[in-house]
């Protein structure tokens, strides 16, 4: 104990100061823009984010969001001053400035993500490039057919493993008709039409929602010209907010059953727990740590892989999204002990959520999380990684700063108080594909 | 490993990019027993990674206890003389570290990743699993329960994987690298500890494993922790090597794999030469960017014609490693697209090689592969983690990590020539192997799933 707070008295003298500082303001056009200097190599790493994840997905059209985004690269129009320009010349262009694209759609966000060489004429190019895709998309009608198809094909190849079948059937038994359940089918995605992504960009790619995070060899007065480059030529936005999605709904605790012919069940089980920004946070992550979420040190680990050998990888995880996002334990196992292993499993969630850890463990995980903070900020990708998260979920700017002080701060209490509030063990949904017949 | 992962930087720096600032130099240092030591500095975040890594993969071992390599690996976390089963994990996690390990064909290597001022904690405990690992019967028999977990979640439930595994195992006849490196199930279920340890006995000594720290620290410091904990450690003799060389391959070879997928799969694979003489092994470059211009970025010669433009396909990829201390593979791959044949794919495959065998490439093309590699090693040096593992492999494949200058100059010289005279020389049938996926409905499709609810 007296070891814990010496510990404690150091950290915090530590961490008095930023850990990282994030400077951020807004554009006239309404764009949030966050900027964390950090020079040593010459790469500029950013990112522009709007609330146009798989969420956003109209009734039936699952998918859109997802084709929209990755369409975003298949060519843009010509502009007054500047010439279209076609899926090949676009790729051709962004590879001779040497800067990495990545598209990304999650069920919250979606954005992009551009890595460049800080040097002038390669990152201006790069830029200029990202602000034309994300501003003059030409949707071409061919494209959209060619990656409908591929998307199809590859929908169902996913569609016979067991862990993506486990994976949309969990989402399903915890959100109903929530839109967090949905996922693309065949029939969604042959619905969608060239005019559904014209009307979902200019509707969700706006200027007032954008969030733009610039991380790396570039100075406040150049990120404030590249964030308005990027967002210069986006439609501006009504002004509106977007609809407000349905509340997550209560759902009935249930166990389902999936036939699959592969050698081992894989098993999910969990619930809505925490939105981003939740004020548990704190005490679900260093709970979490002990349960399942450390490693090789977790209690799940321990008793299901060490102790037993049912598993080669087993854990949980608190996912928080704008709305609530899951909590989820997951493993596999030889089918022939899926019951075994689903009944250690529970077994050690409950006695968790019953007797909380034990205040070894809390200082293990403690240990862990605050002496392991500086490899969560320790590169550019890293460091814009926390920095998007933080102006998308509107996360306090000190967050990073905080983060180590706020973990030392939880209790057993706090702790057991947390998961009481987000975990009822029978209020849990369990899904097992390829389960013993 | 790729040379696309070289660095390309050090000699393109000065031309294409003003302000790039040059990496650190690695420093080099051999303890006494023979351990080597790999340093390079990097002060950008308070943070370092440390590696171990021993030549001993796969490659090494012999029928009938393949996947040995990577059973010692993770019984590497059960216990010495002086600790528990477990509780070098814990020691790691208390110091607010994360670790882990992997095996592959050529070398097995274990890390950290941590606070730079707890480096020498994690070199200590290190040390002590190299020398003093205790193999339990009692730990044994869960651990490798484990490995057959994770062999059925990587490889029998996955059609990709076991179409992979086939295509070793036809490409290869008596090199070890047709088997898998996770080992053959039957291999696994007859593996006992005493295998184990025989294992740690004959590999696990400080002249056969190399030291690679990168991240926040001096090379004076690490040499000095190095040898504090590694020093007094005896070398000892390595088994005799046996090269088990693949014999020449004489005529095409092809394997049928039939699994639960949906969409059927080809791979196409070459033998051509690895990188071994850097002076001398010129076809390793060219074979390298002729890889690059069939599939170095998203409109590359193979996704242009045959995903973009054509539509046969719903994917490809090509891949070529040179870096490997056994025989080398160059790979073209792909999905084809419905309506399409396997075998038509195979033929559109190949007439892509065939059109650069027949008309060469373009110079903007070549210089725009170049653009690529050199970014690449501008980008790479964002990741500390990524750097270590450059330098651990480059090493195991038997080339200098302080090569990597010239292997630049090598690379930059490919001349559209010489990426025309590879596609000639390697790609016709006599030493071909293809494996093509037949995929199998799901059984279950037929029943609704059987849904039991629980109050």
């Amino acid at each position: 104990m007296k070891r814990l707070l010496a510990l404690l008295l150091i950290l915090s003298a530590n961490l008095t100061h930023a850990a990282l500082p994030i400077q951020t303001w807004t554009l006239p056009n309404g764009a949030r823009v966050l900027y964390v200097e950090h020079r040593g190599i010459p790469v500029i790493d950013l990112s522009i984010e709007f609330d146009a994840g798989s969420r956003r997905d109209p009734l039936r059209k699952s998918g859109l969001a997802a084709l929209t985004n990755g369409l975003l690269a298949s060519g843009v129009a010509a502009s007054a001053t500047e010439a279209a320009l076609n899926e090949a010349q676009l790729s051709d262009a962004f590879a001779d400035t040497a800067a990495q694209r990545h598209m990304g759609v999650s069920a919250d966000r979606a954005g992009i993500a551009l890595r460049a060489l800080s040097s002038q004429p390669e990152s201006d190019a790069a830029i200029r490039l990202t602000a034309r895709l994300l501003a003059q998309p030409a949707f071409p009608e061919a494209l959209l057919m060619r990656e409908k198809t591929r998307t199809i094909a590859a929908l169902k190849e996913a569609e016979t493993k067991p862990n993506v079948i486990a994976s949309k059937a969990f989402m399903r038994a915890i959100y109903g008709h929530h839109p967090y359940a949905n996922s693309p089918t065949a029939e969604s995605l042959d619905a969608i039409t060239r005019t559904d992504l014209i009307t979902f960009h200019r509707t969700h790619y706006v200027a007032s929602r954008a969030v733009v995070s610039i991380v790396g060899d570039v100075s406040r007065e150049r990120a404030g010209q590249i964030a308005k480059q990027l967002t210069g030529h986006l439609p501006p936005g009504n002004g509106e907010a977007l609809p407000a999605l349905p509340e997550v709904p209560p759902m009935p605790a249930a166990e389902q059953r999936i036939a699959h012919p592969a050698s081992q069940a894989h098993i999910l089980l969990g619930a809505p727990a925490a939105v981003r920004g939740d004020p548990d946070f704190f005490a679900l992550t260093v709970g979490n740590y002990v349960l399942g979420g450390g490693g090789f040190v977790s209690r799940l680990m321990h008793e299901v892989r060490e102790k037993r050998g049912l598993s080669y990888s087993v854990g949980s995880s608190f996912s928080p999204m704008k709305q609530a996002g899951p909590f989820t334990i997951g493993l596999q196992t030889k089918k022939e002990q899926a019951n075994e292993a689903l009944k250690v499993t529970r077994d050690v969630l409950t006695s968790f959520l019953k007797d909380g850890p034990t205040d070894d463990e809390i200082k293990a995980a403690k240990d862990n999380l605050i002496g392991g903070f500086s490899l969560r900020i320790d590169n550019n990708r890293k460091i814009l990684s926390n920095v998007a998260l933080i102006g998308f979920y509107g996360l306090p700017l000190d967050y990073l700063d905080t983060w180590t002080v706020n973990i030392a701060k939880v209790s057993a209490d706090d702790i057991r108080a947390a998961f009481g509030r987000k975990i009822a063990a029978e209020q849990l949904a369990t899904v097992i594909v390829g389960a013993p017949e | 490993m790729k040379f696309r992962n070289f660095a390309l930087l050090l000699l393109s720096c000065a031309k294409l990019l003003p302000a790039c600032v040059q990496a650190q130099a690695a420093h080099e240092f051999r303890l006494a027993n023979g351990m080597k030591i790999i340093v390079r500095e990097d002060h950008r975040a308070p943070t370092v990674v440390h590696m171990v890594w021993y030549r001993a993969g796969s490659m090494d071992e012999t029928s009938g206890t393949t996947g040995v390599a990577h059973v010692l690996e993770h019984m590497m976390f059960k216990g010495t003389k002086t600790l528990k089963p477990g509780e070098f994990s814990r020691k790691v996690a208390a110091l607010g570290g994360r670790e882990n390990a992997f095996t592959g064909k050529d070398y097995t290597a274990y890390y950290q990743q941590i606070d730079s001022a707890k480096l020498g904690e994690v070199m200590a405990l290190e040390a002590d699993r190299m020398n003093n690992l205790v193999l339990d019967e009692k730990e044994f028999a869960p651990e490798i329960k484990v490995v057959m977990e994770e062999r059925r979640l990587r490889t029998e439930d996955r059609a990709a994987s076991l179409l992979d595994e086939s295509l070793h195992a036809t490409a290869f006849a008596a090199h070890p690298y047709r088997w898998p490196i996770i080992g053959w199930m039957s291999d696994l279920q007859q593996m006992t500890a005493h295998d184990a340890q025989d294992w740690y006995r004959r590999w696990y000594a400080p002249n056969n494993a190399t030291m690679v720290v990168v991240g926040d620290v001096t090379p004076a410091q690490v040499h000095a922790l190095a040898k504090q904990h590694f020093g007094g450690i005896a070398a000892r003799p390595l088994p005799l090597p046996r090269p088990q060389t693949e014999p020449q391959q004489r005529g095409i070879r092809r394997v049928l794999v039939k699994a639960p997928a949906e969409n059927p799969a080809v791979i196409l694979a070459f033998k051509v030469p690895a990188l071994r003489d850097i002076e001398h092994d010129d076809d390793a470059y060219a074979l390298d960017v002729l890889d690059a211009i069939l599939d170095g970025y998203d409109n590359a010669r193979l996704n242009a014609k045959l995903v973009r433009t054509d539509k046969i396909a719903h994917s490809v990829n090509a891949n070529y490693d040179g870096l490997v201390r056994g025989p080398a593979l160059f790979t073209v791959a792909g999905t084809p697209a419905k309506g399409i044949s396997t075998l038509e794919l195979e033929k559109r495959l190949r007439a892509e090689i065939e059109r650069i065998a027949n008309d060469g490439v373009t110079a903007s093309e070549l210089q725009r592969v170049k653009t690529q590699l050199v970014a690449a090693q501008v980008f790479k040096r964002d990741s500390v983690f990524g750097q270590a593992m450059e330098i651990g492999s480059m090493e195991m494949a038997g080339v200098k990590h302080s090569d990597i200058d010239r292997i630049i100059s090598r690379l930059k010289a490919v001349t559209p020539q010489q990426v025309q005279a590879v596609a000639r020389k390697y790609f016709g049938d006599d030493a071909l192997t293809i494996a093509t996926l037949a995929p199998q409905p799901l059984p279950a499709k037929t029943n609704p799933p059987a849904v039991k609810t629980k109050h």
